[in-house]
């Protein structure tokens, strides 16, 4: 089996495990301990399709001889030509990340999974819910409808954080905020003297966020416990489940369906996931994993 | 009477005793007091008689907790829609935290005690208050048990 191919340009056209490579356009230092990285094609990446994704997709990011990680996508789909990824500094290779320099070459493989169902949600209201770095996938859907808005109806973002330093992309938010047709409602776990906003878990905001319930898609990024509950609230609400979707985190490896790593029931995340419809993973949302 | 009758409207209205019957709403706008609090204003102390509930109507109040090592610490906020404090209810009727307007906050106080009497009086009226702030207390102990959690430290 022939696995890979070189192109005329030098890409490799078939081996799905074989990086791209990128260069780091910028590293921005979001909060204490995330950070933004934009890239823009290098030479051997370059092409048409070059960074194009879907809102909720993740690629593999690859720190030259440390490591590979997935992380999903938190810029613009109409930029595909510059890939932005957001993440926290939490383990080998995302603390190598943090250290690469404008200029600077990372490995890229993807975009895997699916996306957020944001076409299908078209004439409906549509509620963002995020917790702490899962605001960072839910940003490509809110720039992607920002460039449609009128097919929307009401669109909130709900997003909770650890507290106010943890603040992930504050500068947008504000933007966002002084918008007349966006609703963003923020709170944080842990108050602190400068906090004037809302201090509590993100799940109480949804009583107060003005949607229509039985017109509205949902669309849920942050731990799992706090996904799970914030579907509790969405149904008490009266939202039918089905319209109701979450983006799981599994450990994934190859990304491409083969090592096993993200298993989750008969599925893989970076295949059948990351965004799942609730009811496609209601049963397995509370089992206990050994 | 028109002050009575738009008491016991404003009350109707506050999702708390939304739902209430109208005998229900007179007994306890006997109660009730419009306040307003502005921003800074401390509406309760940790500690103190428990001497009103609050049913907000606008503004956002901050419960703090005070500890004499550390100052004082918000623990949560509470929003139009919702209610402050349960101290009234449990004896001995002592504030558990403090409370201080974050925003100018509008809001109607029931008197504790007039509400306790209220309550003995009308033993149905009693059970739906009673009912209605277990519900509130059950979901604040969710929500600080999801914050106890810290929720987002290890996401990546």
């Amino acid at each position: 089996m022939e696995l890979v191919r070189e192109t005329d340009a030098g890409r490799t056209a078939l081996d799905p495990m074989l990086p791209q490579l990128w260069t780091i356009e910028r590293v921005r230092q979001e909060t204490h301990d995330t950070f933004t990285l934009e890239l823009t094609p290098g030479r051997s990446s370059m092409g048409t399709a070059a960074g194009r994704f879907l809102p909720g997709q993740f690629n593999m990011l690859y720190v030259f001889g440390v490591g590979e990680v997935p992380i999903s996508i938190s810029g613009d789909p109409g930029q595909p030509g510059r890939l932005v990824h957001t993440t926290r500094a939490v383990g080998m290779v995302t603390r190598a990340m943090r250290q690469l320099k404008r200029g600077g070459q990372i490995g890229v493989r993807g975009p895997y999974g699916t996306g957020w169902p944001v076409a299908a949600a078209q004439g409906d209201d549509l509620v963002l819910v995020a917790g702490g770095i899962g605001l960072a996938p839910l940003r490509s859907v809110v720039y992607q409808v920002l460039a449609e808005r009128e097919k929307y109806g009401r669109v909130v973002l709900l997003f909770g954080a650890r507290s106010a330093a943890d603040l992930l992309f504050r500068r947008e938010l504000e933007a966002w905020r002084s918008r007349f047709d966006l609703d963003i409602l923020v709170t944080v776990d842990r108050g602190s003297a400068d906090w004037r906003g809302s201090v509590g878990v993100v799940t109480k905001l949804i009583a107060r966020a003005p949607f229509d319930p039985f017109n509205a898609t949902a669309l849920l990024c942050g731990p799992e416990i706090m996904m799970r509950y914030t579907v509790d609230e969405l149904l008490r609400r009266g939202m039918p489940a089905g319209q109701v979707y979450l983006s799981m985190e599994r450990n994934m490896k190859c990304a491409i369906g083969l090592c096993g790593h993200c298993q989750f029931g008969a599925a893989f995340v970076c295949q059948q996931g990351p965004v799942f419809p609730y009811p496609a993973v209601e049963r397995l949302f509370s089992a206990r994993e050994g | 009477m028109m002050i009575e009758e738009s008491q016991t409207a404003a009350m109707a209205s506050h999702p708390f005793l939304s739902g209430l019957d109208a005998d229900s709403l007179r007994l306890l706008a006997r109660c009730a007091a419009n306040l307003r609090f502005p921003a800074g204003a401390v509406i309760c102390r940790q500690g103190e008689e428990a001497t009103h509930f609050y049913l907000i109507q606008h503004g956002r109040v901050a419960l703090d907790l005070y500890e004499s090592r550390h100052g004082s610490h918000t623990i949560q906020t509470l929003e139009a829609g919702e209610v402050l404090g349960w101290s009234w209810l449990v004896e001995p009727y002592r504030w558990q935290f403090d409370a201080r307007a974050v925003e100018l906050v509008r809001a109607i106080s029931l008197d504790a005690a007039c509400l306790r009497e209220a309550c003995d009086a009308s033993p149905v009226l009693g059970y739906t208050i009673v009912k209605r702030l277990t519900r509130v207390m059950a979901q604040r102990l969710t929500a600080t048990r999801l914050q106890l959690m810290d929720l987002y430290g290890t996401r990546t």
